[in-house]
């Protein structure tokens, strides 16, 4: 399968099941189009008419350009048959039962009231709760008694608003850190913070301890204000945008993301992405909205034209700012295409229900954090394990090969199938696909492939 | 000039024969929390590199 486009002044060829990235002039980029479809004799002649206002390119060269198509194919670079179906199901059977991930849920509250929360303003649909030490405690034990012979174990401390449990935390890591070696393992933690209660220590344990924090901002003062209030209606940007630039300016080399939404309201984004730029953050990642269709948050078929838009002038913006040395990162166009991920991942997915698991208060166990209220989907709980095997099977057998609407789509192996949760609440399957986000998913892989041909263009 | 230049990029089929090592990062547990994308998980297979 070939996918053929041109962005940002660059002709593309991917051809997704070798994962090879082709930038091609004009010419070979019409040649590509054809090159299944006519014979040699056909096609030369076709490109000298189509090109017959560059006389340099001659029959000679058309058929230099067949050859080099004619290797890439017989190297496994172009055209490459998709052989991945029989192997679908291998890597999450490999896996087993092992788990390597939990969101610990350790807030079911939040000292913020957005409207547009996908977790009701962190109850989950369900009764405000904190998770007590003992329970964090164990969710940590039965990750290590369940992750086999994994090294990496990730935790984020998620909520509600995670802050709002802060001792807990530090009680949880510190426990983790007396555990980790002599059980061979290595805890990578996150935090995932409104930053309405960010203090000196918070910063200084954060940038201790955590691999990462997610710190979330809508951009724009306005933007922010409108959904991110607080229970008086008052907005909270004031508040947390000088803890987000203390805490950030501490970090040093440390990732973090700079993390807004995006909504019907303003699906020009961009503009919020130059109002984290202009107050010093370069760690940046903007997503789209997750609440029901109706709801006035939602974004609109009328908002996607300008999304789309919006992500390839975001792509342009990079290669500028790049080139002015001032570059800054954009989470989904943050693509390795030498070291990234190995065709077992690009089948399987995210792992959500086998490897990854999300914990409640009171130590549920639930496919992801996006399913956690939906009692339905309950796995079981850190104290007596996974006791509902029919929901863990249902999503083991997730991968981008049981999607039949997957089939054809050249973005398959870098999206693995997209989001169980989304494909949930779009359709009701966790086997179908959320169409909406699969077509800015393809836009933003479309970007960051670009801004890679780019790169690759610099001295 | 060259009227097709390659990318660097990792062989997905090659990558079938000792990948699957399981140690990477769960998609978007540590970042975005709302869309899947697989892409930019760096691999940490240390045997395979």
């Amino acid at each position: 399968m070939v996918h053929q486009y041109k962005l940002g002044g660059y002709n593309l060829v991917l051809d997704t099941c070798s994962g090879s990235i082709h930038v091609v002039d004009e010419a070979a980029y019409d040649i590509i189009a054809v090159y299944k479809e006519k014979t040699r004799e056909e096609i030369v002649p076709l490109i000298l008419g189509k090109y017959a206002h560059r006389p340099e390119l001659t029959a000679q060269e058309v058929e230099s350009c067949l050859d080099a198509i004619g290797q890439l194919e017989k190297n496994g670079k172009l055209f490459t048959p998709d052989t991945f179906a029989p192997m679908a199901g291998d890597f999450k059977a490999k896996g087993g039962n092992v788990i390597k991930a939990l969101c610990l849920h350790v807030a079911h509250t939040c000292n913020l009231n957005c409207a547009y929360c996908f977790a009701s303003q962190g109850k989950f649909h369900g009764e405000r709760a904190l998770m007590p030490f003992e329970v964090g405690r164990r969710a940590l034990d039965f990750l290590i008694e369940n992750s086999g012979g994994r090294h990496n174990l990730e935790v984020d401390f998620f909520g509600g608003e995670p802050l709002m449990n802060w001792d807990v935390v530090k009680r949880l890591v510190a426990y983790a850190r007396t555990i980790e070696k002599e059980k061979g393992k290595n805890f990578r933690f996150t935090l995932t913070t409104n930053g309405m209660s960010i203090d000196s220590d918070v910063i200084d344990f954060a940038n201790r301890e955590m691999s990462n924090v997610v710190l979330s901002l809508d951009g724009r003062r306005e933007v922010h204000d409108r959904y991110r209030v607080d229970y008086q209606g008052q907005g909270s940007y004031d508040r947390v945008v000088p803890k987000f630039q203390e805490l950030v300016r501490a970090r040093g080399e440390k990732d973090y993301y700079m993390r807004g939404t995006f909504t019907h309201q303003n699906p020009d984004f961009l503009k919020d992405i130059d109002a984290m730029l202009d107050l010093g953050f370069d760690q940046l990642s903007m997503e789209p909205v997750v609440c029901a269709p109706g709801d006035p948050a939602a974004l609109t078929e009328e908002d996607k034209a300008i999304v789309m838009e919006q992500y390839e002038r975001l792509a342009q913006k990079m290669l500028e700012r790049r080139k002015e040395g001032r570059p800054f990162t954009f989470y989904h166009y943050m693509v390795d295409l030498e070291s990234g991920p190995c065709i077992y991942k690009r089948i399987s997915g995210c792992g959500s229900g086998t490897e990854y698991m999300a914990v409640t208060p009171w130590g549920d166990l639930y496919p992801c954090h996006q399913f956690v209220g939906e009692e339905k989907f309950r796995l079981g709980s850190v104290f007596e394990g996974v006791t509902n095997h029919t929901v863990q099977e249902e999503f083991r057998g997730c991968n981008v090969y049981a999607r039949p609407d997957c089939a054809d789509c050249w973005a398959k192996l870098y999206c693995a199938g997209g989001c169980a949760a989304n494909a949930y609440h779009a359709t009701g399957s966790i086997g179908g696909i959320y169409r909406y986000g699969c077509e800015l998913f393809k836009k933003r892989m479309e970007c960051a492939i670009m801004l890679k041909a780019a790169e690759a263009d610099l001295p | 000039m060259d009227m097709i230049k390659t990318l660097n990029t990792r062989d997905l089929c090659e990558s079938a024969k000792n990948g699957g090592c399981g140690e990477c990062q769960t998609s978007c547990q540590s970042a975005c929390k709302t869309s899947c994308g697989i892409a930019n998980q760096p691999c940490e297979n240390k045997a395979e590199k």
